[in-house]
């Protein structure tokens, strides 16, 4: 019986076979390469070379660093306004578009918003560097017609976060918008009905039924969330930011990408990725038990 | 009688079009400007005149990219990838996803698996480790390094696990009463019935790979490796002109770097612009397949 189970189960295992060997390579590999953060790592000996061992030095030495605080500061702003921002623009835009009566109007509303989820960071930096140049770009050239002086939006540390937040917000609230125009398809249409027989306008159907429709929806992507407290968006800011802002700008994977790749201090780029991954995966875990505990929400 | 019907479109109903309308405009107007500088002369372009159409009609930044091999040479290393990335994410899903749909009594492993897989969302070991390990398989310089690291899309299994999941389980029985194994189950019943589920996750592969640059950038140390949206990042966003010959940087001087960073950006989102409208409701049941469930 135990052998005919074996031997049915087999075909199984050759299916996840090829799956499961390039994650070892490709991502469990590159974990146990996480002891280069207590090495005096030397490349031309290989990763599993006789690497000199330095304890916590490299820990010590990024967090002597006298502009790690502004780095952390600016990685958890950054990251949170977006992820505020993240969640109560897309909340409006569905409520809004579900009041579209129009379905021509509200399918070409929803096809254009989504459009820059998209688009690359690298194709919308440019974009953006091009729209946003305090030299001839339209925006600029907006504000100057009206009177105003020209706003450097990339270039000046009062206005990089801000920017970055924003165009952020800009590019993703689309897709966040689908999730919850979803969960608002999924009410009970008789409630309306209910509500409207018994005097309810417009608004107080929204704030009675609408948004207690989307309640399960909001505290799962607000749970979701939590483990991004640290990602500020890589690939958006480097696509934008320039050395006069690094001061207001420069986030941990940045940093990391300076100091490692370019600097080839592999050792200290290893340890502060390391710190990260640590806090992610924590605020991650714990994110994931909290969406499974109040929205019952499950991976697999 | 017209009047009537005037009086049923509120003031909120038109406030609320206008406002939505403005801000899908919003969306969509930094390619419209884009596009239209792209078309301009490279002076009116410089001066700013340009807005939403093209000022002095030419064609000139266009036929400039178009004699530029490097451009053409990226362009095709990104098809390349496309290809093959998109058939290796495609093919290890569905083998992936498989096996993790079966039930703990089908498949005992299932759980040991599921937690390989799962932990590789939560936790990494970062870009350095990362980037040594796929140096020391020898892989820099070559497409396997832009395909085989991201070969298997674990969000996208976890997608399609639950498709599976889905469906009822009489054919499977059906199928192993008629004599067929996991595989011909598989290929044969089980593939065939999914494709809703196989387009999104297709096309989710596809944009990634073509929207991927940071992975170029780094792993190909020689620029005419470079996928397009690498391209694109160092000469267009970065303006790191050392990968370009003396002729090329002499040439550039005779035409706006405005006009032709234009027209090099708005090629590197045709593809996606192109097929956007016909895919746009596959992306929107994939977003909410994978975005909530249960």
């Amino acid at each position: 019986m135990k052998n005919l189970n074996i031997k049915k189960q087999l075909p199984l295992h050759l299916m996840i076979l090829p799956g499961f060997i390039t994650l070892l390579i490709f991502s469990y590999l590159p974990m146990a390469g996480i002891v280069i953060a207590f090495q005096k790592f030397i490349p031309a000996k290989g990763l599993f070379g006789d690497q000199k061992w330095v304890g916590l030095k490299n820990f010590k030495y990024v967090l002597d660093m006298p502009n790690f605080d502004n780095i952390m500061w600016n990685t958890i702003s950054i990251a949170m306004a977006k992820i505020i921002l993240g969640l109560i623009v897309p909340i409006i835009f569905a409520i809004l578009i579900n009041e579209v009566a129009n379905s021509a109007l509200k399918r070409g509303i929803q096809t254009l918003i989504y459009l820059p989820h998209f688009l690359s960071w690298v194709v919308l930096g440019g974009i953006l560097i091009d729209i946003l140049s305090p030299s001839g770009g339209i925006l600029n050239s907006l504000i100057n017609a009206l009177g105003f002086e020209p706003i450097f939006f990339l270039g000046d540390n009062k206005w990089f976060p801000t920017t970055m937040v924003l165009t952020e917000t800009w590019k993703e609230f689309g897709y966040g918008t689908i999730i919850y125009l979803a969960a608002i398809t999924g009410i009970d249409p008789s409630l309306y009905e209910a509500a409207h027989m018994d005097g309810a306008n417009r608004w107080k159907q929204t704030l009675h039924i609408t948004l207690p429709g989307m309640r399960m929806v909001i505290v799962l992507l607000m749970v979701l969330s939590l483990g991004n407290v640290l990602n500020a968006g890589f690939d958006q800011i480097f696509n934008l930011y320039s050395p006069p802002v690094y001061e207001s700008g420069d986030i941990i994977d940045t940093f990391v990408y300076r100091i490692g790749l370019l600097e080839a201090q592999y050792g200290v780029a290893t340890a502060v990725g390391l710190f990260k991954s640590v806090v992610s995966f924590t605020l991650i875990s714990v994110s994931y038990f909290f969406a499974y505990k109040f929205a019952d929400y499950r991976i697999f | 009688m017209k009047r009537g019907k005037l009086k049923k479109v509120s003031v909120f109903t038109i406030v609320n079009n206008c406002f939505l309308v403005l801000a899908a405009l919003l969306c969509i107007i930094p390619l419209i400007h884009i596009l239209a500088v792209s078309f301009s002369s490279s002076s009116a372009a410089a001066a700013g005149k340009v807005v939403f159409w093209p000022v002095e009609f030419t064609l000139n930044s266009y036929t400039y990219v178009a004699k530029r091999a490097a451009f053409w040479h990226s362009m095709l290393i990104s098809v390349e990838r496309i290809a093959l990335g998109g058939f290796i994410n495609l093919v290890l899903t569905i083998l992936c996803a498989y096996p993790l749909s079966k039930e703990k009594k089908d498949f005992r492993f299932r759980t040991f698996y599921a937690w390989v897989f799962f932990i590789t969302m939560l936790f990494n070991g970062g870009l350095i480790p990362w980037y040594i390990v796929i140096k020391q398989m020898g892989l820099l310089d070559s497409l396997w390094a832009l395909v085989l690291p991201g070969a298997v899309p674990v969000f996208s299994v976890i997608l399609l696990l639950n498709f599976f999941r889905e469906i009822p389980k009489e054919l499977h029985e059906a199928a192993f009463i008629d004599g067929a194994g996991h595989w011909t189950t598989l290929w044969r019943v089980i593939v065939p019935v999914s494709t809703p589920a196989l387009a999104t996750i297709t096309l989710f592969s596809l944009v990634g790979h073509w929207n991927s640059w940071f992975d170029g950038m780094i792993l190909m140390n020689k620029a005419e490796n470079y996928p397009l949206q690498s391209y694109i990042q160092t000469i267009v966003v970065q303006r790191s002109y050392s990968m370009l010959s003396r002729q090329e940087i002499s040439e550039l001087a005779t035409i706006s770097d405005r006009t032709l960073r234009a027209s090099q950006i708005f090629l590197g989102t045709l593809p996606i612009v192109l097929v956007y409208p016909f895919l746009q409701k596959y992306f929107v049941k994939g977003i909410v397949l994978g975005g909530v469930k249960g």
